[in-house]
């Protein structure tokens, strides 16, 4: 029953970054209606500017976290208005072959700067924390990945279903062309988009940073989840991604305690159920 | 829809084709007349990862075949290994070693598509590398289908000699050599009257993983051990504590871990996230061999063990090994590990080879290879040798143990080479 528990724990934590990492992902599909399957890698570079800040300033990775968040929103923008904007009215072959080869190219660019050694913050201030209860252990990296990745998900949700500037981004999303008759400004809202996801990316690879090594592929894995955790959650649903993250986390955490060698497997399965059962996802509008 | 081919272009196509297959020998007898005397470079390819998630093991593979290739081109003075300050292959006019990299991205499917590149594009006389298991057993295929001779130092998978492949060699030791080094260990233990019977396996379920797991089930039936779990785990994990609990919950004396570097990061944080620590972790695989591993990892791994087919250690008893160690150091900034030292023992491996066959042929490279024989002392490696059996399986190649004891791998077994005793159990080597 403990390794049960254990495991739950764990899942739940890992899946809090899931839904973090996911919520950016569906955010930009959601408004522009497009995939960017680079995603994890900003998650990647995110986690080298925590590296930097703290192998050149001395800054732990917990205060990194702002600075992460802005740079990958300057990052995304810059992104966006470079190579995004031109394809945007193009076909979706077009898009997805920009976006792959944004991946591509982030990883050499990052590869060929830091070459391809794992590198890791060595004794960030949460480091040898360790909490047991009930002969349930968490580390507090954990603890601050989950804790900070479910916060910075409700602030990205509230600021998206609760704020004037959210509602516009529905719209936009929703419809473009009656957004613009409303007197609001796609291109910017498209632009605010790919910003907030760069913000989820810039705060989820921050808080990875605490207990995971630093490598030109770190992000890959967790690209790969936030795809499945929007998939299954409703394209374009934000809540519907965070709420499918966590349960990825759960599903890895559980199954990774009976069949070990097929939590990736598992994640797929459920997705491919999903697919079957409810094809638009848990909470897909479209 | 394919097109039609007209019996007069049929006839045309069929003579194109059969002057083509008797042009291709024609070509290869010319050049074999003037092979050695118009030989002046021999290009070793390597494919090797050098993007993806291995490609730091990649780049330190790389870094031990140039430094070889320096060696043999230019020497290093002092070095007393053969063929080592001859400044290039004495007997091809001192023709020079160059060596074409190939990235395969540890990936099988690109195993054999770097080997046709090398070959075809690059025309290289031989290959050396893969570095995963997986890669080098498609890559391999491929040499095969070439005839192109293919030395391999660094995959392990014992099923890559077992295939019959007339092209493909190995100098290094397989999964086989390696785990029987850990079970001598084990025996040792056992006659100090310590458990140490209860194993429990945890391995990524890759072809390299899946491999070295098999190997260990045999030898523990073998050796009367018992296997108490058996947990694989998918290479791409983000977590691995739910796997650690399961091998915590068979309560094994030892745990064998496969891993390569992002997932033995991962074994690590869970070892201390559940804070335990079995009698003995004997880690398989470049996953603690990585440096950059190491440093990040720092005391989490103090007490644990891992195989290697050479040893800083040991290396620092033997001249040789310990000037190419401070040579590689000195040029890339970062320690010479077990890998780099077997990359860089085949290629001058090679250099005798070459010198040998008097000949860049392939067939004449091979028949060197087969009859190759090297002593241990004229390699940096703590070997018998290097000489190829049946299935082109190194007979010299030698494993030991090594376990982390205050920030230093030291030699634990065999016997008569360590430099102290285990420390057992593990954590016992935290207590300090």
């Amino acid at each position: 029953m403990i390794d049960l528990l254990q495991a739950l724990t764990n899942g739940v934590f890992l899946g809090a970054v899931f839904a973090l990492a996911a919520v950016g992902l569906s955010l930009v599909f959601g408004v522009t209606n497009m995939v960017n399957f680079a995603h994890g890698d900003f998650i990647m570079l995110a986690m080298y500017v925590g590296f930097l800040c703290w192998s050149l300033a001395g800054i732990d990775p917990l205060f990194a976290i702002p600075i992460a968040a802005v740079t990958l929103a300057l990052v995304a923008v810059l992104i966006y208005g470079g190579i995004i904007r031109p394809v945007l009215g193009s076909t979706q072959l077009a898009q997805m072959v920009v976006t792959f080869g944004l991946l591509t190219f982030l990883r050499g660019v990052v590869q060929f700067a830091f070459t391809a050694d794992p590198r890791r913050v060595e004794d960030p201030i949460v480091g040898d924390v360790r909490i047991a209860v009930g002969g349930v252990a968490v580390t507090g990296a954990q603890l601050v990945s989950a804790v900070g990745a479910l916060v910075a998900t409700g602030a990205l949700a509230w600021f998206i279903h609760r704020t004037e500037t959210g509602r516009a981004l529905q719209a936009v999303g929703e419809d473009p062309g009656g957004a613009s008759l409303m007197g609001i400004n796609s291109g910017r809202m498209y632009g605010l988009a790919w910003a907030l996801a760069g913000v989820s990316t810039g705060v989820a690879g921050a808080l990875l940073i605490n207990n995971f090594g630093i490598d030109p592929l770190a992000g890959a894995t967790f690209g790969i989840m936030s795809f499945i955790a929007v998939a299954l959650g409703g394209f374009g649903s934000v809540l519907g991604a965070a709420f499918a993250g966590l349960l990825l986390g759960v599903v890895q955490g559980v199954v990774g305690l009976y069949l070990s060698g097929y939590t990736l497997t598992a994640a797929l399965g459920i997705y491919l159920l999903v697919l079957v059962v409810r094809p638009q996802g848990l909470r897909g509008t479209r | 829809m394919f097109q039609r081919v007209t019996a007069r272009r049929g006839r045309i196509l069929a003579a194109m084709a059969a002057a083509a297959m008797f042009a291709v020998p024609a070509c290869s007898a010319s050049d074999a007349d003037s092979a050695a005397s118009d030989v002046k470079e021999i290009k070793i390819g390597t494919p090797l990862p050098l993007s993806g998630p291995n490609a730091a093991l990649g780049k330190d593979a790389l870094q031990g075949a140039e430094l070889a290739a320096d060696i043999i081109n230019n020497g290093l003075p002092g070095l007393k290994l053969p063929l080592a300050n001859d400044k290039g292959i004495p007997n091809l006019n001192h023709a020079k070693f160059k060596i074409v990299s190939a990235d395969t991205q540890g990936k099988p499917e690109n195993g054999a598509s770097a080997v046709n590149h090398l070959v075809n594009d690059e025309k290289v006389d031989i290959l050396a590398g893969a570095l995963e298991s997986g890669v080098t057993k498609t890559a391999a295929q491929q040499a095969e289908r070439l005839k192109v001779p293919f030395v391999t130092s660094i995959s392990s998978s014992p099923a890559l000699t077992q295939a019959g492949l007339k092209w493909f060699f190995r100098t290094g030791p397989t999964d086989v050599t390696y785990a029987q080094s850990f079970f001598g260990l084990l025996d040792e233990e056992k006659k100090k009257n310590v458990s140490a019977d209860k194993i429990a396996l945890l391995y990524m379920n890759n072809t390299f993983g899946t491999d070295a797991a098999g190997v260990a089930k045999n030898l523990a039936q073998a050796n009367n051990k018992q296997i108490v779990a058996d947990v694989p785990f998918d290479p791409a994990a983000t977590d691995l504590t739910s796997q650690v609990q399961q091998v915590r919950a068979a309560n094994p004396d030892t745990v064998f871990v496969v891993a390569y570097p992002p997932t033995a990061t991962l074994f690590v944080n869970a070892t201390e996230q559940l804070d335990y620590m079995p009698s003995a972790v004997m880690a398989f695989g470049a996953g603690f061999i990585n440096d950059a591993f190491i440093q990040s990892a720092g005391d989490k791994l103090e007490g644990m063990s891992r195989r290697v087919a050479w040893s800083e250690d040991l290396g620092n008893r033997n001249p040789a090994s310990k000037l190419v160690a401070d040579e590689f150091k000195k040029r890339y900034k970062a320690p010479l590990t077990e890998n780099s030292a077997r990359v860089f023992t085949t290629i001058m491996a090679m250099a005798q080879v070459f010198n040998n066959a008097k000949s860049v042929e392939p067939e004449d490279v091979r028949s060197a290879l087969v009859s190759l024989d090297i002593p241990g002392r004229d390699t940096i490696m703590p070997w018998d040798g290097i000489k190829f059996d049946d299935q082109h399986q190194n007979t010299g190649a030698r494993a030991v143990v090594e376990q982390r004891l205050d920030g230093q791998w030291k030699v634990v077994y065999p016997k008569d080479i360590r430099s102290q005793e285990i420390v057992w159990p593990a954590s016992d080597a935290r207590k300090k």
